[in-house]
């Protein structure tokens, strides 16, 4: 019986190390990770052997899909709120403190300006359902700017170091990357970045 | 001895259980690892030219006609290329490749100009060397590797100025943006200095429907 009682008191491992990894592993992780911003639609890039990374800031990220439907981000939350300023000032909508927070704290925009304000006034979980549907028409009317002219314009003047980066899916029919790689020449934003994941076999 | 007992009691009392701290940590670090991105995505640099239309022929670049290759990407995963201009009213002058090594880059490396030079081929041999170069010597900046590879990429190869390709890409409506992505990776691969994407023109398409390419 004392010999049992002996063994059972020997199996105590010491977690010390073990907490200790984990906390370096932590660290590192915390350190060295970007969160994923959640995207409205889900967007498969192209693979492509260059290794030139995304600058970190001053980026307005241009998300297209496979139907063609466009929605921005911009990383810097001042900037955006001027860009948002100036795009509803030129088309006469007044958003109040609440349809601004609320603009602000979606990870992505991508509405048409008409139905901005309804979509805005929606509680959190429901625009995120809407915006899948949405997406900022790239058409002009009567020959002016399009929408989407708007804002990259909007963006351009808040922030004049803004690198454009586009970020398509590899379906996507060239005629919509077209339409929109003619749309920002047309204001004159003739580079940007076209957003790839690193080919890993080489073939 | 009876306070030597209590003294190594009390010693073995301060153990501390990290089992639960471990269990949190894991938590903690699998939420990390999910909810983070840690490869930022790659891109490409892209300049298109200006939609300006004013601007002036004459200040347009001109090049010898064996000096450039279009390349047509169309509908189905499809490629074709054209040697030298398009000869719109000749359709076998386009012809079918495939993507990839054997395919359209084998293209680009064996073409052979009118002066009987292969400046593709030239160009990523100087590349290599390049390559070489900054592995053996370890004092050889990232500065230093990107002006040496824009010269290279400008035809100036050891000292002598040879004159490079110029690649054209046209894609139609129905390509998709994959396939421009993977010519664009062509020129990367084979560090073609000057290529552009270009509108295809109607008389493109005609070329295209002649040779029975499917848009």
């Amino acid at each position: 019986m004392g010999k049992v009682k002996l063994k059972k008191q020997d199996i105590w491992i010491d977690m010390t190390p073990m907490s200790d990894v984990m906390t370096l592993l932590l660290c590192f992780f915390m350190l060295t990770s970007t969160f994923v911003k959640p995207e409205p639609v889900k967007v498969v890039t192209p693979s492509s052997v260059s290794e030139i990374k995304v600058p970190e800031k001053d980026v307005l990220n241009i998300l297209v899909d496979k139907t063609g439907k466009v929605f921005m981000s911009m990383d810097n939350q001042i900037y955006l709120e001027q860009a948002v300023l100036e795009v509803t000032g030129n088309f006469n909508i007044d958003l109040n403190g609440a349809q601004l927070a609320a603009f602000k704290a979606d990870p992505m925009f991508g509405t048409p300006l008409n139905v901005l304000k309804d979509y805005l006034n929606k509680e959190e979980s429901e625009r995120a359902k809407a915006l899948k549907e949405l997406g900022i028409p790239t058409d002009s009317i009567d020959g002016g700017l399009s929408e989407f002219q708007e804002w990259v314009k909007a963006a351009r003047s808040a922030n004049p170091d803004l690198k454009v980066a586009l970020k398509a899916d590899s379906d996507t029919p060239y005629k919509t990357i077209r339409n929109i790689m003619s749309e920002l020449q047309d204001i004159n934003e003739n580079r940007y970045y076209l957003i790839t994941s690193l080919k890993t076999s080489e073939d | 001895m009876a306070k030597q007992k209590k003294s190594r009691q009390k010693k073995s009392q301060t153990r501390v259980d990290f089992t639960p701290m471990v269990d949190m940590m894991m938590l903690l670090i699998t939420f990390f690892m999910l909810c983070t991105s840690l490869a930022k995505p790659q891109t490409m640099e892209l300049s298109m030219p200006t939609n300006d239309k004013n601007l002036e022929d004459q200040d347009k670049s001109v090049t010898k006609a064996s000096y450039t290759i279009t390349i047509y990407v169309t509908a189905d995963n499809q490629i074709h290329y054209v040697e030298g201009m398009p000869k719109y009213d000749d359709p076998t002058c386009l012809k079918k490749t495939t993507w990839g090594k054997d395919g359209i880059r084998k293209v680009l490396i064996t073409h052979v100009t009118e002066d009987n030079t292969q400046p593709i081929q030239q160009v990523m041999l100087a590349k290599a060397k390049l390559d070489q170069k900054r592995h053996q010597n370890p004092k050889f900046t990232q500065q230093m590797y990107d002006d040496e590879l824009r010269k290279i990429k400008a035809g100036e190869i050891d000292g002598n100025k040879i004159q490079t390709m110029t690649i054209i890409i046209k894609a139609t409506d129905n390509a998709s943006y994959l396939n421009v992505i993977d010519a664009l990776d062509e020129m990367q691969i084979c560090s073609v200095g000057k290529y552009v994407i270009d509108k295809i023109t109607p008389d493109d398409l005609k070329l295209l429907e002649e040779a029975g390419v499917k848009e």
